[in-house]
This record gives structure tokens, C-alpha cells and sequence, in this order.
């Protein structure tokens, strides 16, 4: 395999986490705090990183430890190491700021019942060497980021008519509230999955044409 | 009525601050499990069973680990207790009754990822409840994921009969209809009582 | 792994593993823990300093104290205790009154405030919202609604005069049904809320201020 196959290979893998197998989206995984801390632009950011950084290192070290890991414990293995980083991230997020800290809440703690990263762990970083792990793990990562961020634009657009509290409408806009407040959530998300499955289904169209 | 009241504390959990519907947790269960109403029963059950079991060791843990002044240990304390428990269910039920086992299959084993379970833990160490008020509190909690969960199966058993644009087919449809429950339990909450 | 060899080595390798995992995410917490912790404390001290001169504006320094037997004591600022009670000074280093922590469950979680009681007035004179998760465009009125926030512009706590318990303990009313110094105006669509303000109010008060009349004259505050 040349070079530029190879690279071409793990451009795919990077760029796959992102669209075709984005977590929520398409594979419905993480769906709890894409719904829960999506009702403004700088929650659903902060989140989505906290996510990224979680899922990136525990990756790394799960493809680390991947030969040495016996298969019988490899569930308890994964979420030992999934909540050393969860709590890792805990302590540095309320190190850079405490305002998100109080915004987000217990949701740091649940990253570590996020299926998303337990299932990238079973299902790539355990059978995947080293750097195809972490591309892997980036790509998924900002996947899940770009989802929360859309249900994040989405919901504070137009249920308190800012954009990362830079107003929007001017001031006559009067807010849905509904938007923000948790029936919100799930009509943003299905709106969103409606819209993924609509243009999914006019490229397959466009395919077979 | 009185927010530290057992009564307020149950109907909070149960109805008012749902958690599926108005605090997000346990919603992978609650769009993948929702199809059938018996399969939806039997997982509600599980949850509450397990629910509960985690919110005493819970409670245990952070006596433990307030006396030895160790707090930094309590989310990887908590999710090795939820994970030993689920586990220790597995083989009960597995022992017990081989029927059941069969029935809630995979399920039994994904509820230790389940964030409900872990939600109840973090939540009721926040509030600094008492050893009652948790066991309350992780009771509602429970009693009101089965319910969100059967009032959705039921639902989508009906469903199954009418005819859908092909294009909102599925989780989207799932989600919208997640949303009109949720506004609708929204209407609880004047049985706060005020 | 079904086959026989590795079976007989597994049991030693599985627990070699988990110890290992183990020993590892230990070293790891406890590493970034004493790390961020001296950060932590730094944001968390700086939050407060904003809060405590928010709700006493005419502050210009602030003393820690905590209750010891019934009387106040000054500690260091370092000190982590429970129930801090924040002495403010104005620019002539008078005492002019308390900022106070306070928190209760309301109506989504737990509420968590900081109010500021004058010594001078015998009243609560700012009370800021500090934590938070109350319903969005509802309950979250506590922070924000004007009039709300009114009530506590000067709040009657005055104590009886052998100073053990408020005169007239706070109370919460419906919206413009307020007639008295010691009642809270409630906000529509938000009683509940409102009510856990008022009561996480009236709780902390009733505790508190007869133990700050106790220590008023050996602190020498301006009467």
C-alpha cells in the first residue's frame, strides 16, 4: 500500500466519524446530553468538548493497553478507565471555569454512561492500532460535537432569539421558551433526524437515478 | 407542599421532574426498548430493581468516602458499584428464573450504561438526602422511567397500524412524540400545589 | 478465549489487569486533583468576592468568621467551613453588616444563595442567586424578574429584643398582596420557586442572626 492510499485511508476514518457514522445522527448513541445541555450554543460547546477529550484519551489508552487486556474483563477495564478521565475532565473544567461547571452539572459526571464512548472503545480502539484509534476517536468525537452544536444553535436561536447570547432578532422577537425547556429537546433532535433522513434518502435517490 | 417532604419527593420524581422526560437520562433505553409494551414492562422493572439497589450502595459509598474524606473517588466508586450490581442481578435472575433471563436478554447487561442509574446516585448526593428521602427518591425515579417507558410502547404499538410518511419513520417520530409527552407531564407540576 | 491453554493463566492476567488499571487511573486522579485543586479554589474564591460586594455594595473589604460557642470568630480566609459568615467593612473599616450563604431544594434542584443583611437596618438588603437549575422562562425568575428581586431591597428581619428569633418571620405572598417589611412578593407561574426562596431565607435567618446580635458588640459594628 503506498503512502497516499494509507493516508487517504485514515482521512476516511477521521472524516466517517464526522458524517456517515455520526454517533447521533445515525447510530443514535449519546443521545442523553445531546438533549439535555443542548439549550444554548456555549453549553452544547462545552460539552461537546468535554466528550471529545474523554473519548479521545480513553481511546488512546484502551489501543495502548489493547494486546494486554484480557477479553473477560475488558467491560470493567473500559469503564475504569472511561471514569479515571471522566473525573479527570470533571476536576479541569471546573479549574477553567466554574460558570460552565454550574452549567452543565452532574452531566460531566454522566459522560461516562455515554454508550458513544464505551462503544468506540469495544468496537475500534481494542482491535485498532494506535493512531487509527485516536483519528478515529477525533473524528467521532467532533461528529458528536457538530450534532450537539446544531441542537445547541437550533434551540437557543429560537427559544431565547440569541446566538451565544448575541441577540439575533432585534427586540421584538418574542422567544419560544418551549424550545429551551425540555419538550424542546426532543422536537429540535427529531426535526434534526427528520432533516438527516430526508437528504439521505434524496442522495440515495440521486444514486440509483 | 413542603420540598422536603417524602410525598414531594416522589411525586417530583415520579411525575413533575420525569427522568426521562424532563432531565434526559435513560433515554437510549427509552427510544430502543419502546416498541413492544411487554418488553417495555419487564425493562422498567429491571431499571426500578436496579435503581434502587444502586441508590442504598450509593448512599453507603459516599458515608464511606465523606469519613475517609476521598470524595475525589466517588464517580469511579459509583459506576464499579452500578456495574458489580447489574452484574450480580444478571446472575439472580439468570438462577431464579431462566425465563425472565431470556426475555430481558441484552437488555439486563446495558443497563449498567444506562444514565438513569448513575443520575439517581449523582442527584441524590448533590441534595444531600437523607437515607429515606433516597430510598423515595430512587423509587420514584424508577417508577417514573417505566412509566414514560409504557405510555411509549404503547403509543408505538398503535402506531405500527397507521400509516407514516416513510421519511419520519423511526427516531424522529420517536422524538416527537417524546416532546408532546413531555410538554404534557409539564402539567404536573402545579401539583406542587401552590 | 475458549482455548484450554490460556484459560489456566487468565485468572492471574485478569486480575494483573484490573489492579493495574486501577493503580494507573488512581495515580492519575490524585494527580490532576491536588493539581487543580489550589485553581479551584482560586475561581471559587474570586466568584464569591464579586457575590459578597454585589449584595453589600456599600463593602469595601470583607472578614471571614465562623461560630464558635454561640459567638463569632474571625478565621483565616483559607479556612473551609460549612457555614461562613462574611463581615463586611465599609471604607472606614466599620462593620456594616453580614453577606450569607444559604441553600435549599427547590423546585428542579437545589438553590443556592447569597444574601446580604444589614446590621445598620436589621434587614436583608441583596440576595443573589448563586446555583441554580430552575425551569427555564418559569422558575429561573428568581434571577431575574425585577420585581422579584425588588423584595429584597430591604427585607425586615428584625430580631425580638432578647435577640434568639425574628420578630416577624419572612413570608411569602401572592403577587402585590405584599402590605409588610418582612413579606415576599411571589412571582406568578413561579410560586414554588419563590417559596423555596423565601423559606431557604427564613431558615438561614432564624440560625443565623441571633448568633451575629450575640457578637455585634465585641465586633463593634455601627448601630
Amino acid at each position: 500500500m503506498s503512502d497516499k492510499q494509507l493516508k487517504g485511508q485514515n482521512f476516511n476514518t477521521f472524516m466517517k466519524g464526522i458524517w456517515e457514522e455520526n454517533p447521533v445522527f445515525f447510530q443514535l448513541l449519546g443521545m442523553c446530553p445531546v438533549l439535555a445541555v443542548s439549550n444554548s450554543v456555549m453549553n452544547a460547546l462545552s460539552m461537546g468538548m468535554a466528550t471529545t477529550f474523554v473519548l479521545v484519551l480513553s481511546s488512546t489508552l484502551v489501543s495502548l493497553l489493547r494486546k494486554l487486556i484480557p477479553k473477560q474483563v475488558r467491560i470493567a477495564t473500559y469503564i475504569l478507565i472511561i471514569a479515571t478521565f471522566v473525573t479527570v475532565a470533571e476536576y479541569a473544567i471546573q479549574a477553567i471555569s466554574l460558570e460552565v461547571y454550574k452549567n452543565l452539572g452532574a452531566f460531566i459526571s454522566l459522560i461516562v454512561v455515554n454508550c458513544m464512548i464505551l462503544g468506540r472503545a469495544e468496537a475500534f480502539a481494542s482491535k485498532n492500532k494506535l493512531g487509527k484509534s485516536i483519528l478515529d476517536a477525533f473524528g467521532v468525537g467532533i461528529g458528536f460535537t457538530f450534532a450537539i452544536f446544531c441542537m445547541g444553535a437550533l434551540r437557543e436561536i429560537i427559544g431565547n432569539g440569541t446566538f451565544a447570547e448575541i441577540p439575533v432578532f432585534g427586540e421584538n422577537y418574542e422567544p419560544w421558551v418551549i424550545m429551551i425547556l425540555p419538550g424542546g429537546g426532543f422536537f429540535a433532535l427529531g426535526v434534526l433526524l427528520l432533516f438527516v433522513n430526508w437528504y439521505q434518502q434524496k442522495t440515495k435517490k440521486g444514486a440509483t437515478k | 407542599m413542603n420540598t422536603d417532604s417524602m410525598g414531594y419527593i416522589f411525586i417530583s420524581s415520579l411525575l413533575v421532574n420525569n427522568f426521562v422526560l424532563s432531565y434526559f437520562l435513560g433515554i437510549c433505553p427509552f427510544l430502543g426498548v419502546s416498541n413492544k409494551l411487554g418488553t417495555a414492562t419487564r425493562m422498567g422493572g429491571a431499571v426500578m430493581f436496579v435503581m434502587l439497589v444502586a441508590s442504598l450502595s450509593a448512599y453507603g459509598v459516599h458515608s464511606l468516602l465523606v469519613k475517609i474524606d476521598a470524595l475525589f473517588l466517588q464517580l469511579i466508586s459509583y459506576i464499579v458499584i452500578i456495574a458489580s450490581t447489574v452484574q450480580l442481578v444478571e446472575m439472580f435472575i439468570k438462577k431464579m428464573s431462566p425465563a425472565l433471563f431470556r426475555a430481558l436478554g441484552i437488555f439486563l447487561p446495558l443497563i449498567t450504561t444506562n444514565c438513569a442509574i448513575l443520575g439517581v446516585a449523582l442527584f441524590q448526593t448533590n441534595r444531600e438526602y437523607s437515607f429515606l428521602q433516597s430510598i423515595v427518591f430512587s423509587f420514584g425515579a424508577g417508577a417514573g422511567f417505566t412509566l414514560a417507558l409504557v405510555i411509549m410502547a404503547g403509543i408505538r404499538e398503535e402506531l405500527d397500524l397507521a400509516s407514516v410518511p416513510n421519511i419520519i419513520k423511526g427516531a424522529a417520530l420517536t422524538l416527537m412524540i417524546a416532546g408532546i409527552m413531555s410538554i404534557t407531564f409539564m402539567g404536573f407540576a402545579g401539583l406542587g400545589g401552590s | 478465549m475458549s482455548n484450554p491453554q490460556q484459560k489456566s493463566t487468565s485468572t492471574i492476567s485478569m486480575l494483573r489487569t484490573l489492579a493495574g488499571v486501577a493503580t494507573l487511573s488512581g495515580f492519575l486522579i490524585v494527580f490532576v486533583y491536588e493539581f487543580t485543586f489550589p485553581i479551584i479554589k482560586k475561581n471559587r474564591a474570586e466568584v464569591l468576592k464579586k457575590a459578597i460586594f454585589q449584595v453589600m455594595p456599600a463593602a469595601k473589604s470583607y472578614k471571614k468568621f465562623a461560630e464558635k460557642d454561640g459567638k463569632l470568630v474571625e478565621i483565616s480566609e483559607d479556612q473551609e467551613i460549612a457555614e461562613a459568615y462574611y463581615g463586611c467593612y465599609d471604607d472606614t473599616n466599620n462593620l456594616i453588616g453580614f453577606a450569607l450563604e444559604a441553600s435549599g431544594m427547590g423546585f428542579v434542584d437545589i438553590i443556592k444563595v447569597l444574601y446580604g443583611y444589614s446590621t445598620n437596618k436589621e434587614a436583608v438588603i441583596g440576595n443573589m442567586v448563586l446555583e441554580t437549575k430552575e425551569t427555564p422562562g418559569l422558575g429561573d425568575k428568581i434571577e431575574k424578574d425585577a420585581d422579584f428581586v425588588r423584595n429584597f431591597e430591604e427585607l425586615d428581619v428584625k430580631l425580638t429584643e432578647d435577640g434568639s428569633k425574628l420578630q416577624n418571620p419572612i413570608e411569602v405572598v401572592k403577587k402585590g398582596k405584599k402590605t409588610e417589611k418582612w413579606q415576599i412578593d411571589a412571582i406568578t407561574g413561579a410560586t414554588i420557586s419563590s417559596k423555596a426562596i423565601g423559606k431557604i431565607l427564613l431558615e438561614s435567618t432564624q440560625k443565623r442572626l441571633p448568633v451575629i446580635h450575640k457578637s455585634l458588640d465585641v465586633l463593634g459594628a455601627s448601630k
